[in-house]
């Protein structure tokens, strides 16, 4: 609104009162989280003078770790295959008509309206029969763990990918891409220098949604994580629900940090591109 | 200057066989580009979502595992019954009141931001997003440990006189924690509604004497109605199949329909009723979603 | 005289819409060359057929003899201006322009020596290291335009390149291309539903309507001849009066009024005969006047336009538009006054539908 109506009296007062309102409800459990992380309490909500040892803690305990590390691998492999089989589907989808593209179409909403619990649901039956199947046909002992775990991020994270892609191709004239066939570019390389550099934001945005949801599952991941094999949100989400330590606030900083941080990092590559 | 090569080899003069095998090669083009997707979905979302309903007409057998066989809908009888019922009522208005919450404190917020330049604008926009990037499981813990025992929350009320008061493990904990969780999903859609709207038109409203109830009304809700049903749609689906904020927010006799339905599968072993509600759940929000696109919504 | 672009039977349907139908056209090598007509005509389509970011449905299409009708467009050495430039936005201008050069496998060096003359033919020097965005609009279309030179394409289409310029500039470059056109020698196809700017730089001009070629001519001859009633109406302004023919010297009006009207074709013919404004001239109606090449009639509106002065002037059954040059020795008519319009026999034409 370029030249909105600036509101008046009253209602500007209780507007900007709102607005105050909403950042401080945003923030202050941010905040208080950082603080009692480093608080020498074994109330989590207590402050009890300045301390690192809870992240220490964290550091020593190779569970966390090796959650960890589980968490940023699966993120990884899952961030490259979403990405490319969503920008893959992205372009299909804007750029040709084909047999069965509605279907395909309505079929890539799915993952993104179907709630969590459902999907979870899905994919651990899903996997029951499969290696039930694998284990009658080919004698294959198969276990829960990093590939389920992958393929069950990729289900719905290509759907993610390719909405973010499909916007910003939207957003892009086909005439540039006709410009450089035009050219005497193959479609190959107008693709190269043409399309992809244009659409670069919208991938890097739903890389980052990918990678950023594959740290965050809990749900799906809680249902086809095997024994013995987790992420680290399931860790976390298991020690509380046996009860809240201050090992959770500093593994909770932790996440928060690395997920602002990745927010932080889209951002500035956002605004250097522009700049330059 | 190069010679370019104009023709390897002789051109086809045009015809409308040419045409249409042309049009076939680009239309097996794009299904080809489609096809990974296509197929991995159908490997593991509709296949999956096949044996979740074969699954909920499967009876439960002693052992708590599922027989394949003696297909009933006893399942989905048991959604009829009071204990599920209610649960499932819960559900709803849980969710239809942390909707109404986002929505309540979302729109003026959205509106407000419209109303900053645009450099202040982009600002604070950002700072909408980062709560909307960081870790969901990590903003509801926050609260617990605002809410916890002897924590911050109860600190205030005690410096207000207003006593101890426990929120944690109730009702009004999991609502906050969803609207805490599901703002910015209100904030963005609604924001983008209503900054594509004309200021002149409530320029034009006042103009021609409305006050500003007035104007609100017949001008700036009706245009950014689709703001409003896109944001409400983000904030109801996600709440009512929430699971997370009621195991860490929410006590025993908050039990909501996500906790139920992992209930049956981790713990209680009953399989078919669980395969059963997902099902139903599922439904619900494919409805709610169809009548969002049918309603001329287009961005999700 | 080379024929640079030829079309035989050319036919473009996109599902039961035909776009263009049984086109024939020779363009020549080294002519500004323009099509005209409304938007949908089929000017577009057939551009982009030339171009070869469409294929035909049927016919043939070639260039300097060559079929290219199912040829992809990257090896067709014709290139073109797209009606919003479709520069590369997150090019540089010398990117830009050398970009035809790079994928065509050209040395670097000698991509950037040829970008850089080009860049200086068009009056961008010093500007080459900017990104599209932040040029004004009328160095965009320099870009577009050496974009697709540098590639000493045989032909070059422009797919209404002036639309998005205002109108002061746009006659600028109107003059700008002409003389580009003819420095460069190629033969450039110019695409745009604007009849002043058509006649203003063209050799030669074919005129659209619904997928069908209704004349190809020089632009006097499409003004004082147009082919049917269309194309008399769509370029310039003109009086259209419906009557039938009574022999080849006369066009009885559809009121009885006979009117002197060379034409060509059987007796009983329905046509009408058009008049252009600026070739009438209005006198008091109490001067002598030939009843064959005048009518009478009452002036109903005057506009004024600074130069000239349109009179509407009303008669019985219809009105008609007359132009007269603001000159001291014409006299000045008043809204009522009687007059008579007339003409010199020439200044008809007479027009089947």
């Amino acid at each position: 609104m370029s030249n909105a109506v600036e509101p008046r009296g009253l209602s500007k007062i209780g507007l900007q009162i709102n607005g105050w309102l909403v950042y401080l409800f945003f923030y202050a459990p941010i905040v208080l989280l950082v603080i009692f992380s480093f608080s020498d309490s074994r109330n989590v909500g207590k402050w009890g003078g300045f301390t690192l040892g809870w992240y220490e803690q964290f550091i020593d305990s190779s569970n966390a770790r090796n959650a960890l590390e589980n968490s940023i691998k699966i993120a990884i492999v899952v961030t490259i295959i979403s990405v490319i089989l969503g920008t893959m589907s992205a372009l299909a989808l804007e750029r040709f008509t084909f047999k069965g593209k509605r279907v395909f179409d309505a079929l890539l909403y799915l993952p993104i309206i179907i709630p969590d619990v459902t999907m979870a649901v899905m994919l651990l039956l899903f996997f029951g029969e499969f290696f039930e199947i694998l284990d009658n046909l080919f004698g294959l002992q198969l276990r829960k763990g990093f590939w389920s775990i992958s393929i069950s991020h990729i289900a719905f994270n290509i759907s993610f990918v390719s909405v973010v892609v499909r916007a910003r191709l939207a957003g892009m004239s086909r005439d540039l891409e006709e410009a450089a066939v035009d050219l005497y570019a193959s479609r190959w390389k107008a693709f190269r220098h043409v399309t992809f550099p244009q659409i670069l934001p919208g991938i890097a945005g739903g890389a980052l949604l990918a990678m950023t949801l594959s740290l965050d599952d809990v749900v799906i991941t809680q249902f086809v994580a095997g024994p013995g094999w987790t992420t680290l949100p399931v860790y976390v989400f298991g020690l509380i629900r046996k009860g809240v330590t201050p090992l959770i606030n500093s593994i909770s900083v932790i996440m928060l940090v690395s997920s602002m941080l990745l927010v932080g990092l889209s951002l500035l590559a956002e605004r250097t591109r522009r700049g330059g | 200057m190069r010679k370019r090569k104009h023709t390897d080899h002789v051109v086809e003069v045009a015809t409308p066989e040419f045409e249409k095998a042309a049009q076939k090669k680009e239309s097996r083009r794009g299904l080809l580009m489609a096809l990974p997707s296509y197929l991995y979905l159908i490997l593991f979302f509709v296949i999956p979502l096949g044996i979740v309903l074969i699954y909920s007409f499967a009876t439960r057998n002693r052992f708590g595992g599922t027989d394949l066989s003696g297909w009933n809908l006893e399942s989905y009888e048991r959604i009829a019954e009071p204990i599920v019922r209610t649960i499932l009522f819960r559900s709803l208005w849980l969710a239809i009141l942390t909707t109404v919450i986002c929505l309540v404190i979302a729109y003026p917020f959205a509106y407000y931001l419209s109303t900053r330049k645009p450099t202040i604008r982009n600002v604070m926009l950002v700072f909408v997003m980062i709560p909307f990037w960081t870790n969901f499981l990590v903003r509801n813990y926050a609260w617990r440990v605002i809410l916890g025992n002897d924590g911050p929350f109860t600190k205030v009320t005690e410096f207000f006189g207003l006593g101890t008061h426990e929120l944690l493990f109730s009702q009004k904990a999991v609502v906050l924690g969803l609207v805490y969780g599901y703002l910015p999903f209100m904030i963005l859609p609604l924001y983008a509604a209503i900054e594509r709207i004309d200021g002149q038109l409530l320029e034009a409203s006042r103009d021609l004497y409305g006050n500003g109830w007035q104007s609100f009304k017949n001008v700036l809700l009706p245009l950014s109605m689709p703001g409003v049903i896109a944001g409400s749609i983000l904030v109801f689906v996600p709440s009512l199949g929430a699971y997370v904020t009621p195991e860490i927010l929410g006590g025993a006799k908050t039990t909501l329909l996500g906790s139920y339905i992992v209930t049956q599968f981790l713990t209680a072993r009953n399989w078919p009723f669980g395969a059963a509600l997902s099902f139903v759940l599922m439904a619900v929000m494919l409805l709610m979603t169809i009548i969002y696109f049918r309603k001329g919504g287009r961005t999700l | 005289m080379t024929a640079a672009v030829e079309l035989r039977g050319i036919t473009k349907k996109f599902g039961d819409v035909i776009a263009v139908d049984n086109v024939d056209l020779t363009i020549q090598d080294g002519e500004f060359f323009s099509l005209l007509g409304p938007s949908g005509c089929g000017k577009t389509t057939t551009l982009r057929m030339i171009a070869g970011l469409e294929f035909p449905t049927e016919g043939s299409l070639s260039i300097f003899g060559e079929e290219v009708g199912t040829l992809a467009p990257n090896k067709r050495s014709v290139n073109t201006v797209f009606q919003n430039y479709a520069l590369f936005p997150h090019l540089t201008v010398l990117d830009n322009v050398g970009f035809g050069l790079k994928m065509q496998g050209v040395a670097k060096k000698e991509t950037k020596e040829r970008s850089m003359e080009m860049i200086e033919l068009v009056q961008l020097a010093g500007l080459e290291t900017r990104k599209p965005s932040q040029m004004s609009g009328g160095q965009q279309q320099r870009v577009a335009l050496a974009r697709a030179l540098v590639n000493q394409p045989k032909v070059l289409l422009l797919d209404e390149p002036l639309g998005a310029l205002d109108l002061k500039l746009r006659q600028e470059m109107q003059l700008e291309l002409k003389k580009l056109q003819r420095d460069v020698g190629i033969s450039f196809v110019f695409v745009t539903h604007d009849q002043e700017e058509a006649l203003t730089m063209s050799d030669r001009i074919a005129v659209m309507h619904e997928g069908k070629l209704l004349q190809v001519a020089s632009p006097e001859e499409i003004y004082e001849s147009p082919a049917n009633r269309f194309v008399a109406d769509f370029i310039g302004r003109t009086n259209l009066l419906d009557g039938t023919t009574s022999d080849n010297e006369t066009v009885v009006l559809s009121n009885g009024t006979s009117i002197r009207a060379q034409n060509t074709f059987p007796e009983g013919t329905k046509v009408s005969i058009s008049i252009r404004p600026e070739r009438t001239e209005i006198t008091q109606r109490s001067e002598p006047s030939d009843s064959l090449s005048s009518i009478q009639g009452t002036v109903e509106t005057i506009t004024y336009l600074g130069n000239a002065r349109v009179y509407g002037v009303k008669f019985t059954w219809l009105s008609i538009e007359v132009r007269e040059e603001n000159r001291p020795d014409l006299e000045v008519f008043n809204v009522g006054d009687d007059v008579t319009v007339h003409w010199e026999h020439d200044a008809i034409s007479v027009v089947k539908d």
